[in-house]
């Protein structure tokens, strides 16, 4: 019988444990992720730069928007909120973000689909089909950098071949063409990711409801929209978040597949144009500091708006 | 007489370095890393290059492959220096760096005072800041115009000397050959993507044109004028016509296949395209030649981007006497003279460009020495730490153009507008 005068409770001391279970993971999160996050909200208010690192004063707001008035009387507006680059990365950014997840999430549910059915080697099919996610995106963006190739590239001369275009495209180097190379090869990759977590979120559904429908003769198309669809929706909106996460800080495979063009630029390549090579430490910093701004009004929109259950409690 | 006085300099610079190569191995056998980007075969014969040194000395080199985009190479390069890492020991570094880099770099002027001035007094001046030598010079660069001997030949041309004649051969023989079957043939080959191979190409079209260096070595922003707009606009002309439309995503390697599997008349590219075209597995052994680029508008001199490598020694190295002696080595005549004979890599050794046994070799590199006449240098010295922001803008402006997005003259008003931005009250 527990005795509420002497000592700590049961409940009191499950939850010191438990403390100093979860202290571990919280210091690693700390360095690993609060602690950076912190520092680069910080140098977005100095004047840092790469080559002095701890000798950046404090400037207030001016990376992000200063406003001077010269004695001519012309005001001019300076800083990362007025820098048209800026906002040509971030419009790139969330156009391919928007047009990539979108795609891959009508695909993924498809391939989710078939993979729920029953059907012999289905097993293979699931680990075979996980390939794309599995290589680096570095490799694949190469690999499909020569498969895209104006010249000696792949695509072209099947496309020519089969007689669909009548002279070899540009994929990557054209303007107009670089983004959808680009979401070629990104939904080409993480199709799989997505069908991945479809999948699992299908196989929570009870099968009984199937035969039931199909019991009262029900259309498959019907039984679609009105049984899959919204017993696999929470599946697939955190799902949809975790993609959207990645595809708002893409780096990677656009920096290796397409030239440093206005065209495809996005948000993180600008910043780390600012960052690094352009010894612009601070307003890099800012940059940085507003893409994480961006994503998270992004998700919380997402997750208020889409009501997402994140708790992973009741429904 | 000059002659005796030339080989005692060298050879009294060749002990020199022995003697430097000789003293570290009693310390410790190192083990060095060098780290360099890698186009064509360069890693490979790297290895072979720095044999003796290693033989010599008992240290061990490894080398460190980057990216071939020197614009990659940087961005590396600076993080690392920024933090201050030792784990490498020497940076082969592009002839516009030291400016950026120079507080990273061990200073070498005392090192290399016996070998510094059997270079090229512009190209060591080119690694001074401040008075203090960053970067020692192991081979320099300026580019070409690779022509097909044979093509040229079947349909009566001679290599161009403008860039209107350029156009013109070009266009004519892509037509003809493509007539006769050969549908991948393209005129011209160069670098369009956007990087800084781009500037280089640019900045060739526009001095050539007599349109000025960009920002001119006092620092006046020289960009936005009638030539330059003119040259741009002659080279928006050829995306799609005489060069594929790819070229704007094309760096020296891409330019190089389409080149070397006998798709192109024309490229323009570095020496080091020179002797790979010349190997075995090339489609175009021994049919091709080069000239210097040509001139455009009416101007009458051409213009050829400097380039060339050199070598640093990290301030953050533990291992600098090694590091330095590699550095001495490779700069060294001797070394330059191998690096000529296998890569046909320019040396910056001036006696090199009469030594008999490189004409014999490699015979446009005596050659070559007309190009550097015309070399133009990069505007790193005028615009200092902000050179890369300068370039960057530039080869986006020319991009942007190039892609057919505005005209010339839209881009560079707007790139004259954001460089005196940049430039405030002075560089």
């Amino acid at each position: 019988m527990p005795n509420p005068d002497h000592g700590p409770s049961l409940q009191q001391q499950r939850a010191r444990s438990a403390f100093w279970f979860l202290a571990p993971m919280l210091i690693a999160l700390f360095c690993v992720a609060a602690w950076p996050l912190l520092r680069t909200i910080w140098f977005s208010f100095t004047d840092t730069t790469l080559s002095n690192l701890y000798g950046g004063k404090w400037i207030g707001f001016d990376n992000y928007l200063s406003i001077r008035t010269l004695e001519s009387g012309r005001v001019i507006y300076r800083g990362t909120l007025v820098d048209p680059a800026w906002w040509n990365a971030v419009w790139n950014t969330v156009r391919f973000s928007v047009l990539s997840v979108t795609i891959e999430t009508v695909l993924g549910l498809m391939v989710a689909l078939v993979l729920n059915a029953e059907f012999k080697g289905r097993g293979l099919v699931r680990a075979a089909i996980l390939i794309p996610w599995a290589i680096p995106t570095i490799v694949s963006a190469k690999m499909w950098a020569w498969m895209l190739n104006d010249q000696f590239g792949i695509l072209n001369d099947i496309m020519l071949r089969l007689g669909l275009i009548t002279e070899k495209i540009a994929w990557t180097a054209s303007t107009e063409t670089a983004m959808t190379a680009v979401l070629i090869v990104d939904v080409w990759k993480t199709t799989p990711f997505m069908a991945l977590l479809c999948l699992a979120g299908l196989q929570m559904i009870p099968r009984d409801i199937y035969e039931a429908a199909r019991v009262d003769g029900i259309h498959p198309v019907k039984v679609f929209f009105k049984v899959t669809l919204p017993l696999v929706r929470p599946a697939l909106m955190v799902a949809v978040i975790f993609r959207m996460l990645d595809a708002l800080r893409i780096f990677d495979l656009i920096y290796v597949l397409t030239p440093n063009s206005a065209a495809t630029k996005t948000m993180s390549i600008i910043s780390r144009e600012n960052l690094i090579d352009f010894d612009k430490f601070a307003y890099g910093s800012a940059q940085s500091t507003l893409l994480f701004a961006i994503i998270a009004i992004f998700v919380s929109l997402y997750i208020w708006l889409g009501k997402v259950d994140l708790s992973g409690g009741g429904k | 007489m000059p002659n005796i006085l030339k080989g005692r300099a060298l050879r009294s610079a060749a002990a020199a370095a022995m003697a430097a190569a000789l003293s570290a191995p009693m310390a410790q056998a190192d083990e060095i890393f060098y780290v360099s980007g890698a186009v064509g075969n360069a890693i490979e014969n790297f290895r072979v290059l720095v044999k003796p040194w290693e033989e010599a000395t008992g240290h061990t080199v490894t080398i460190v492959p980057m990216p071939a985009s020197t614009s990659d190479q940087f961005g590396q390069y600076r993080l690392w220096l920024a933090a201050g890492t030792g784990d490498i020991d020497l940076y082969q570094t592009d002839v516009i760096w030291a400016p950026q880099l120079a507080d990273h770099f061990v200073d070498m002027t005392e090192l290399a005072k016996d070998l510094a001035p059997q270079h090229f007094p512009s190209i060591i001046e080119s690694q001074t800041v401040n008075g203090k030598l960053v970067a020692l010079p192991i081979f320099t660069d300026a580019p070409a115009l690779y022509y097909r001997k044979d093509l040229l030949e079947k349909h009566g041309a001679t290599p161009p000397k403008t860039w209107e004649d350029l156009t013109a051969t070009a266009q004519m023989i892509q037509d003809a050959e493509r007539a006769e079957g050969k549908a991948d043939l393209w005129g011209y080959v160069w670098q369009g993507n956007a990087y800084e191979g781009l500037t280089c190409n640019a900045l060739e079209w526009i001095a050539s044109f007599g349109g000025g260096q960009i920002v001119e070595p006092d620092g006046t922003i020289s960009v936005n004028n009638e030539k330059a707009i003119a040259a741009i606009d002659t080279v928006a002309g050829w995306v799609g016509t005489i060069s594929p439309g790819g070229v704007l995503s094309y760096q020296e390697e891409e330019a190089r296949g389409v080149w070397q599997t006998g798709n192109a008349v024309f490229m323009r590219n570095w020496p080091y395209a020179y002797a790979l075209g010349n190997g075995d597995d090339s489609a175009v052994k021994g049919l091709f030649d080069v000239v210097p680029l040509p001139t455009g508008g009416g101007n009458d001199t051409s213009a050829a981007t400097l380039g060339g490598w050199n070598v640093a020694v990290s301030k953050y190295s533990t291992k600098q006497e090694a590091a330095t002696s590699l550095a001495l080595f490779l700069a060294g005549a001797e070394t330059q003279k191998r690096r000529a004979l296998t890569e046909g890599n320019l040396p910056t050794i001036v006696s090199l460009y009469d030594d008999a046994e490189i004409a014999a070799a490699q015979p446009i590199i005596p050659r070559w020495k007309d190009v550097f006449l015309q070399a133009v240098p990069r505007p790193s010295a005028p615009t200092k730490g902000k050179y890369n922001e300068v370039s960057t803008k530039f080869w986006s402006a020319v991009h942007s153009t190039l892609s057919g997005n505005s005209s010339a003259a839209e881009n560079l008003e707007l790139l004259e507008l954001d460089l005196d931005d940049m430039k405030g009250s002075g560089w």
